[in-house]
């Protein structure tokens, strides 16, 4: 296994991660803030706590590359660089949504940024984004395809397949399993016998793997960028896998340890991991700076939440349109 | 004894008695033990019957329809839930090759006794892959049964009878239904499967439905009743087999067949019942008889669009003033309009 180096960061880019992953956070806080008001009218599936991993990854996605997503793709979304206000219209089920509203947050797309879709059947975009690849190589196109997929995902048989397909025919492809621990309530010691590996199984495949820690954003940096630089060299895919955890409940805006489904103390554990708080602290950003930029881009927020609120329905013709291509 | 309880704790009391006779009977589904136990309808078994009894299981819906299978040819009576229909479809495979073949294919030798829930989503935005009814999918298929029960009675009873197959039977839950009420016996009982339900008798015309479609037919007949029309209401409970008898004989009486269908019209159970109405009593129909389903497209998140695919009350008066052949409603009369959730209590997210 190729062994890590440890890049050394210029302030620059920390700074540029910082405020991808602040981004993503405060939206997702004011989308759980405002759940409340029942205008955004359909399942959302919040990152909060999991930032690091989209910023990290999609700091190094060049505009040939592409993404895929599944159901928590927020940050996947606005990590690569997807429109706000698209995403929170279709949020609220407006025309102006990434996918007109037909989709809700299940089903963001934003093919300027290189997201091809998010697709909330556990698994199924794993063979989509793969397919991806495979037409990128029949037809000689650059460019990588990352699909982000789950620790419960990689429990369906379509990710060994799909694991197959794109060694046996050396797609770029850059799989990045989001370990939180946890599928809905259950958590992994539940559904994977402890010796099974995520890392393992892609070794097995003929894949190259590594993990890293997932809540720290220079980590998931420098891995993913080794990890592209390896698949280049080789023109094969690779699986990174970084460990994280979601902070709020699995689907919806609340927080839901109450319920007690998870040990105590390991949601306090992984929040005092927080990726922003320990970048920010590396960073040695002055309060007034930091607060700066959280009242900048919040307003940038709150501007795109007043766009959705009073953007217009798609109207009654909408509904048969689209079917077929 | 008989009391009101909730459609979800109709399945929830059937479950446990099963538990409790059947030592061969055994839960297993995504989110089964957890804190919400499936819309509780699983809420509290594993406390009571054990881990290993009552089964959560991996993202895994393939193999698990096939672990299943193999379970319950090898004298297990598993009962394996899908929180939505369209997960069950990453195991269709294992269900419409193997368990429906199952007992035909090893010349009656071997049998697969195994119940599937399938629980139907609707509104709140849930959007083209998580409201999926699909049910003629199923019903298309020789060696499946397929249960649609419309209140917590039917629920109760219908469980207990799929579980007393030995066959692979499809039971559809509508997450409407729910938080629906109606009187449920304490104790165990079964329905019959293959036997329609006449709700309601009456001699206009007939209004055939099932699974939460009956939630619509009860409130049409109720504003129907101030103008003196009243439908013979006939649940079909049982989508395979079905009982084309009952509803033949209700439209020998009536002359006049409407039928609420709860997915896309193109090819569904509306369509089966037509057919075999018009095909055996075609002389004694008043009027060609009529069908009402969903819109023909994916179905929308955006509850301006959903709001469109589900049929309204308004759409369901006007087939029935076209098979009544006369204008019933005034051009003021308001219909209550379709709404993203049932009742106000819901907001989401699931
Ligand atoms: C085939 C399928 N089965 C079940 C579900 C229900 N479901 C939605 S998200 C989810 C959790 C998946 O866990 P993981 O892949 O680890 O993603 P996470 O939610 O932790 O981000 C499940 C089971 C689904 N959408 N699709
Ligand atoms: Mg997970």
């Amino acid at each position: 296994m190729p062994s890590i180096p440890s890049y050394k960061m210029d302030q620059e880019t920390k700074y540029e991660l910082l405020h991808s992953m602040l981004f993503i956070r405060l939206v997702e806080e004011k989308i759980a803030e405002k759940y409340s008001e029942n205008q955004m009218r359909c399942p959302v599936h919040l990152s909060i706590g999991q930032e690091a991993i989209a910023s990290g990854v999609c700091a190094h996605l060049s505009p040939n590359d592409k993404l895929i997503s599944a159901h928590r793709s927020h940050a996947h979304y606005l990590a690569a660089g997807g429109d706000l206000k698209a995403m929170l219209c279709e949020l609220y089920g407006k025309i102006d949504g990434c996918a007109k509203g037909k989709g809700g947050s299940m089903h963001l797309i934003d093919l300027e940024a290189g997201l091809i879709s998010a697709v909330p059947i556990v698994g199924s975009s794993i063979a989509i984004g793969t397919g991806v690849a495979w037409s990128n190589r029949i037809q000689k196109l650059d460019g990588i395809v990352a699909i982000f997929l789950g620790d419960g995902a990689t429990e369906e048989g379509v990710f060994s397949e799909s694991l197959d397909f794109a060694a046996l025919h050396d797609l770029k492809v850059l799989f990045v399993c989001e370990n939180n621990h946890y599928s809905v309530y259950t958590h992994i010691s539940e559904r994977q016998h402890s010796k099974r590996s995520i890392c393992d199984i892609a070794r097995a495949h003929g894949i190259t793997s590594f993990s890293a820690e997932g809540n720290e954003v220079v980590e998931v940096y420098d891995l993913t960028k080794e990890a592209l630089s390896f698949m280049n060299d080789n023109a094969c895919p690779v699986l990174v896998e970084f460990s994280t955890f979601r902070w709020r409940e699995h689907c919806g805006p609340n927080w839901d340890d109450d319920l007690g489904y998870r040990k105590d103390g390991e949601l306090k554990n992984w929040m005092d991991k927080c990726s922003i708080k320990s970048l920010r602290d590396n960073l040695g950003i002055s309060d007034t700076r930091y607060l700066n930029l959280v009242n900048e881009l919040n307003e940038m927020i709150l501007d795109a939440f007043k766009h959705a609120e009073s953007s217009q329905f798609p109207n009654e013709s909408e509904l048969v349109s689209d079917v077929y291509a | 004894m008989s009391r009101i309880i909730n459609f979800n704790e109709a399945i929830l009391e059937a479950t446990e008695e099963i538990l409790t006779n059947h030592s061969n009977s055994i839960i297993v589904g995504l989110g089964v033990p957890d804190p919400k136990g499936i819309f509780g309808t699983t809420l509290g078994l594993t406390e009571k019957y054990g881990s290993n009894r009552v089964y959560d299981m991996p993202t895994a819906e393939n193999a698990m329809t096939g672990i299943a299978i193999g379970a319950a040819i090898n004298g297990l009576r598993p009962i394996m839930t899908h929180q939505r229909v369209e997960f069950s479809l990453l195991g269709i495979e294992q269900l419409i090759n193997q368990a429906a073949k199952w007992h035909y294919m090893t010349g009656g030798k071997s049998r697969v006794p195994l119940v599937i829930r399938l629980i139907v989503g609707r509104g709140w935005g849930q959007g083209p892959q998580h409201s999926q009814f699909l049910e003629p999918i199923f019903a298309h298929v020789p060696g499946l049964k397929v249960l649609c029960p419309s209140s917590a009675y039917e629920a109760k009873g219908l469980l207990w009878s799929a579980f007393n197959d030995d066959n692979p039977v499809i039971f559809f839950e509508h997450r409407w239904l729910h938080s629906t009420k109606s009187i449920v016996p304490e104790t165990p009982y079964s329905l019959p499967i293959g036997k329609c339900n006449i709700v309601e008798e009456g001699t206009d015309f007939t209004l055939v439905s099932y699974s939460y479609g009956l939630t619509e037919c009860r409130k049409i007949a109720k504003i129907l009743k101030s103008f003196d029309i009243h439908p013979e209401i006939v649940d079909i409970r049982s989508l395979r087999p079905i009982d084309h008898q009952t509803i033949i004989e209700s439209v020998k009486k009536t002359g006049r067949l409407l039928c609420i269908d709860n997915g896309w019209s193109h090819m569904n159970i509306a369509a089966e019942i037509i057919s075999n109405v018009v095909t055996e009593t075609f002389k004694s129909l008043k009027s060609p008889p009529q069908r009402i389903g969903i819109a023909d497209v994916p179905i929308p998140s955006t509850r301006s669009l959903a709001n469109l695919v589900y049929p309204s009350l308004k759409d369901i008066a006007h087939k029935i003033e076209t098979i009544m052949e006369r204008k019933i409603f005034p051009d003021q009369f308001s219909f209550p309009e379709n709404q993203d959730v049932p009742d106000q209590s819901f907001t989401g997210p699931f």
